[in-house]
């Protein structure tokens, strides 16, 4: 497949069986492409010194939950490895890739060191780490911060411009009290940050928790990401990355679209299936569709952010 | 002090932003039996920042016991009552990891989970405790420390 065309790819006969070997899962995971509004400089742009965005890819991988022991998962180390395996084997070298958190599931030192030796194996030009309410309940992050710190601001917070578009790493996963939450600290730090960028600028957002209600009742939102929404309304297209929710979904608020992600260790339940976000223990040999990695294509002047859903092999 | 009042406020939120998203984001999908492909929602609904309080925990009355058990990711007893200096103990017996934490009772404990799965605090002063945990926000309980 040609990697610069998502479509030929989303249309392409392997996608077709993966989408709907995906599709008699339990109904979340599935190929996804997404046109996240208008987001070319040569739409917005015309005229404006916003720098011209273009085309590369960069892969989101969430939720490895090293140190989970349970039915769910008997092995997470090796489903991480399947997933860096997966990257690794991309046709198209990702120029970075993103951890959206829940790096482990006990927030130890040896699970820490674990994954950052796994990381480093990532054939890519950079690795991006965000923490989960795994690696930062306990301590506030200050484990954490001593292992995949480094560079970042805050809480572990960060952003940073690549070929025309501009990305931003929020942390919502610190003191936690109903739903995820940014604090005052990181949305005055946002908005700073997002001022120095033009409107025609594609932004994209990563985060652990969602930035929407998905489903508060089981925490899945964060209690203050109206005020972080509000300075990205006035950018042409936004896109919103997270994980915890162990499986795809898509919402569409204006600019702004989101997209959770599968984790590589465990399914958990669809919003409200159940009584709890328990890890889901499914049927053998059904594992590995439940999990998985995302590639994302930036492809100016086209339809911008294109997401593809990989399960692991 | 507003607490009362914005917690009863944030509890109606989250009920009517939790009916929503149930409608919109399960749709039918969840009890169907061929499960659609990944759910998507278009419309604009507001984004939660409620700060809400379960239900479970504010609504219940208190028992009188220093032990807490989590149990399927609930407190239970969500809500105790205890005297000045009682030496309340939680006791995860889930196969999950949990914690407890409290933004009004300087009170954080480890991530509790297989033998380590207990943590104990002091409480001095006479008051009204909420307490969350730190992994899943959304389990509450409250500690009532009587003079």
């Amino acid at each position: 497949m040609n990697p610069a065309n998502p479509d030929d790819a989303f249309n392409s006969e392997l996608s077709r069986r993966r989408f709907l070997r995906h599709a008699a899962w339990a109904g979340a995971a599935v190929a996804v492409t997404v046109s996240g509004g208008v987001l070319t400089s040569k739409v917005l742009g015309q005229g404006s010194p916003a720098p011209k965005a273009e085309d590369f890819s960069f892969v989101q991988i969430s939720d490895s939950h090293i140190g989970f022991t349970g039915a769910a998962n008997l092995d997470v180390t090796k489903t991480f490895q399947g997933a860096i395996d997966l990257v690794n084997s991309l046709p198209a070298r990702p120029d970075f890739v993103v951890h959206t958190g829940d790096l482990t599931h006990f927030s130890t030192n040896e699970q820490f060191d674990q994954v950052k030796q796994m990381l480093s194996t990532l054939r890519t030009g950079q690795v991006l780490v965000l923490p989960g309410e795994h690696d930062s309940t306990d301590d506030t992050g200050q484990k954490y911060r001593q292992f995949f710190g480094a560079g970042t601001q805050g809480d572990g917070w960060f952003s940073f411009d690549h070929r025309g578009a501009h990305f931003v790493g929020l942390v919502n996963t610190i003191n936690l009290q109903n739903l995820g939450h940014l604090g005052a600290e990181q949305l005055a730090w946002l908005e700073g940050d997002l001022k120095r960028v033009s409107s025609e600028t594609p932004l994209v957002v990563f985060s652990h928790m969602p930035l929407f209600a998905m489903y508060p009742a089981w925490g899945w939102g964060t209690d203050d990401s109206t005020a972080a929404l509000s300075h990205m309304r006035r950018f042409g297209s936004v896109t919103v990355l997270n994980g915890h929710v162990h499986q795809l979904m898509k919402k569409v608020e204006g600019n702004i679209t989101f997209h959770t992600a599968a984790g590589t260790a465990y399914p958990l339940p669809h919003p409200g299936d159940g009584p709890a976000p328990k890890p889901v223990v499914l049927p053998a040999g059904q594992l590995h569709q439940a999990l998985g990695i995302r590639q994302a294509h930036l492809v100016p002047g086209r339809h911008g952010l294109a997401l593809t859903d990989q399960d692991l092999p | 002090m507003s607490v009362p009042f914005s917690r009863a406020a944030g509890l109606a939120v989250a009920i009517g932003t939790l009916a929503a998203v149930g409608l919109t984001a399960c749709g039918g999908a969840t009890h169907a039996g061929t499960k659609a492909a990944a759910a998507t929602t278009t419309q604009a609904a507001p984004t939660a920042h409620a700060h809400a309080e379960a239900p479970a925990a504010a609504d219940q009355p208190a028992v009188a016991t220093s032990a807490v058990t989590i149990d399927n990711f609930s407190f239970m007893p969500p809500a105790i009552k205890v005297k000045a200096g009682t030496t309340v103990t939680w006791t995860n017996t889930d196969e999950e990891p949990h914690s407890v934490v409290s933004s009004e009772e300087p009170m954080r404990s480890p991530t509790l989970a297989g033998k380590a799965n207990t943590f104990s605090h002091t409480f001095a002063k006479p008051g009204t405790y909420h307490y969350n945990c730190g992994i899943h926000p959304f389990m509450h309980g409250t500690v009532q420390v009587t003079a």
